[in-house]
């Protein structure tokens, strides 16, 4: 009788433990297929950017190189025949010297500086080439007379010396020396003339062009007209002054607003409803806000089109949800024992929040921000809408003049018919804006871990 | 082992000392709470409690978990007020003085009334930091000098001064569970309350820090009043002179703790204290 019963508990264990096992494998099988998913999902994502980052890089690099031509230019009398320079110590009165030396200067400017390049290029064709002048002066950019005439004026003791002059080849010659063209097309697809090319190579074999880096990158603004000039600086300006303006205003307001909502508002249908907004607001696409600060900031504030003040307007709408929503988010997290302790101790609401809460969120907040910031530094659409699309050839000397951004100018670039020249000048600028998030990302952990570390 | 014994000694002593309650009732009454009532919203909690807390003495709230016990004692600091839709009732006085009258401010009535939570909750600062706090928010410090004296007094008051002497400048939340505790009760003491009400402040603690607490309890009632919530009848007879049992949102009886747990008169208490409902 009892060795039944025992016998019977046994199987019933033994039964018991069979139906674990077999469901034992399902679930195993489960969490193997999860985690594969897992691994899969990420390696994938992983791939996606390591491709985005190659493709840049390898499109993108060469357009940090850039071809120079070295010449030995002759200021030469025979040409800059304007006399000496006035002198502001032979004039009655400064006005008077001034005028003179505008007239001067005007007299430079109606000068034909491409003579003096086409000289000091011919001086280095070998001999025996026929090469017309159009043809020859095709192979430095075109702001090169430019840039003699500036020497000249800040130097007028270049008058009858011979100098060594660098100066850009023109995005054309530039794409025949990187080998961005096909060189088997045949001539009536070519830009430059064969005379033109065979003086490149010639060029290129003796010296006279070199590949260097390419400052005008950074030191120069955009340019249509010497494509081989163009550069990131009034983008790159323009961006800079958006982030400050969005940087000083969006955080605070940002921050205080979230503290109000979650720290001081008494829960009502109004609170509910702001906060609902807030949220949709997060989620309203960024060209509305772009027409957004058209309507409002252009037409009826009437402030100056293309203005970094109004992108960095627009671009404060766009980040202020994100940054509220993220301090909210921040502040929620802080346990609710220390807000006891604190007010348990005595202290008010305000002290409660700034002495105990603000500093324990401050990393999540800053960090949240800086990501909120970068964001809004990529954004493009909006920015489109108020202006900032226009070719602006001067670095902005303040918010209110016209610029451009980086993303706008990556947009702009993309779409100049050079193509073989300005896809790699994209890929560069694409790098460049890649490099300033990851200088504002990296700025966000570092700030974070330290701040973390800190008690 | 030596260590362990010592404390189970003390253990012993503070139920000697429970034992002789010094005619608790005797002494001066300092809070005075008539008709009580608080509601979360459309829930009531406490129904009309009336009790007397004495000048120096621990009175002790003991009852099961939901009684109401924590939510009677955080009225008389009025940490209800920081609850959404909490709503209290009746009369709370502190020496005569009602504290819900509107033109009491709530911030000097937390720096007369202290508080000691159920789960150790340091600033996450350091030591000094910690005790500093109170004294630098209410002003009480005239200078660096005063406020050090006013931190290593306290700590001294808390029994941790020796144990952190050397590292007052180190974060609070790296001390031990027990040691938060007396931390927190030296940030508390800081302030100069003359109440200090503790909401089940061992319940997380293990058995030799909650021996040293009440150790503590002990002693810092030749000072201060002290109310206490506990779940732990065991810690109650060992510490309060007083006792009140909750249930159920009510005030069930109250009294001399010795006749609480000898003598109970109701039969709910009764059931309590023998371990039947709880």
């Amino acid at each position: 009788m009892a060795t039944d019963h025992i016998t019977a508990a046994r199987e019933i264990s033994q039964e018991r433990t069979r139906l674990v096992r077999s469901g034992l494998r399902r679930r195993h099988r489960n969490e193997a297929i999860f985690r594969g998913l897992g691994i899969a999902a990420i390696a994938l994502a992983l791939g996606f950017v390591a491709l985005l980052f190659v493709d840049m890089t390898r499109k993108g690099i060469p357009a940090f190189v850039q071809s120079n031509l070295h010449l030995e230019v002759f200021f030469d009398p025979a040409i800059i025949d304007v006399g000496p320079a006035p002198v502001a110590s032979e004039f009655a009165s400064p006005a008077q010297y001034q005028a003179a030396d505008l007239r001067w200067r005007r007299e430079l400017a109606l000068l034909n500086w491409n003579r003096i390049l086409e000289a000091s290029l011919m001086a280095k064709v070998p001999a025996g080439t026929e090469i017309s002048s159009r043809e020859l002066l095709s192979i430095p950019e075109t702001n090169a007379r430019h840039q003699l005439r500036e020497m000249f004026v800040a130097n007028p003791d270049l008058l009858g010396r011979t100098v060594p002059v660098d100066i850009l080849a023109s995005a054309n010659a530039d794409n025949w020396v990187k080998g961005n063209i096909n060189r088997s097309l045949g001539d009536a697809q070519q830009q430059l003339s064969p005379a033109a090319r065979t003086v490149i190579d010639a060029f290129e074999a003796d010296g006279t062009i070199t590949n260097g880096f390419a400052w005008a990158l950074f030191t120069n603004t955009d340019s249509r007209a010497a494509p081989a000039s163009a550069g990131l600086l009034g983008a790159f300006v323009g961006s800079l002054y958006m982030m400050l303006i969005v940087i000083v205003l969006a955080v605070p307001i940002g921050v205080a607003a979230a503290i109000y909502l979650e720290e001081f508002a008494p829960k009502s249908r109004l609170t509910d409803f702001i906060e609902v907004n807030i949220n949709n607001l997060a989620a309203v696409p960024s060209i509305v806000f772009g027409l957004l600060g058209a309507a409002v900031f252009i037409n009826y504030m009437h402030l100056p089109i293309s203005a970094p003040l109004v992108g960095g307007l627009v671009l404060t709408l766009m980040t202020l949800p994100t940054i509220i929503i993220a301090t909210r988010g921040a502040l929620l997290g802080v346990s609710p024992a220390l807000r006891q302790a604190a007010l348990g101790m005595g202290a008010s609401k305000t002290q409660m929040v700034f002495h105990h809460v603000l500093p324990v969120t401050l990393p999540s907040i800053l960090t949240a921000t800086i990501l909120g910031v970068a964001h809004a530094l990529g954004e493009t659409a909006p920015l489109l809408l108020i202006g900032m699309k226009a070719f602006v050839a001067q670095v902005p000397a303040t918010p209110l003049d016209q610029a451009t951004a980086l993303p706008v100018q990556i947009y702009l670039w993309q779409g100049n018919e050079n193509r073989n020249f300005f896809e790699p000048r994209t890929a560069a600028a694409i790098m460049v804006l890649l490099g300033v998030m990851i200088v504002l990302n990296g700025t966000a952990i570092y700030l974070r871990s330290r701040l973390e570390k800190r008690v | 082992m030596d260590m362990l014994a010592g404390k189970v000694k003390l253990t012993q002593q503070s139920v000697t000392s429970a034992m002789n309650p010094s005619a608790a009732l005797d002494r001066p009454i300092r809070i005075e709470a008539r008709d009580v009532t608080v509601h979360y919203g459309a829930k009531q909690a406490l129904f009309g409690i009336s009790i007397d807390i004495p000048d120096r003495a621990v009175t002790s709230f003991i009852g099961p978990s939901g009684c109401g016990k924590s939510t009677f004692l955080r009225c008389i600091n009025r940490m209800n007020d920081t609850i959404e839709g909490a709503r209290v009732g009746g009369t709370i006085k502190l020496d005569g003085e009602d504290i819900y009258d509107p033109a009491l401010d709530v911030v000097e009535l937390r720096a007369r009334i202290g508080m000691v939570f159920q789960k150790p909750n340091p600033f996450p600062k350091s030591i000094y930091e910690n005790v500093a706090y109170g004294p630098r928010i209410h002003g009480l410090a005239r200078s660096k000098a005063d406020l050090d004296e006013i931190v290593v007094s306290s700590l001294r008051k808390a029994g941790l001064f020796e144990e952190v002497k050397d590292r007052l400048n180190e974060p609070g939340t790296g001390l031990s569970g027990g040691q938060q505790q007396r931390l927190c009760i030296a940030r508390a003491i800081a302030v100069g309350p003359e109440v200090i009400l503790m909401d089940e402040p061992c319940s997380a603690l293990d058995p030799i820090a909650t021996a040293i607490i009440e150790e503590l309890i002990d002693e810092l009632r030749e000072n201060y009043t002290i109310v206490i919530v506990t779940h732990s009848m065991q810690q109650a007879a060992r510490v309060s002179q007083k006792t009140a049992f909750f249930h159920l949102g009510k005030l069930i009886e109250e009294g001399v703790t010795e006749d609480i747990f000898t003598n109970p008169v109701h039969k709910q208490t009764q059931d309590y204290i023998m371990g039947r409902i709880g």
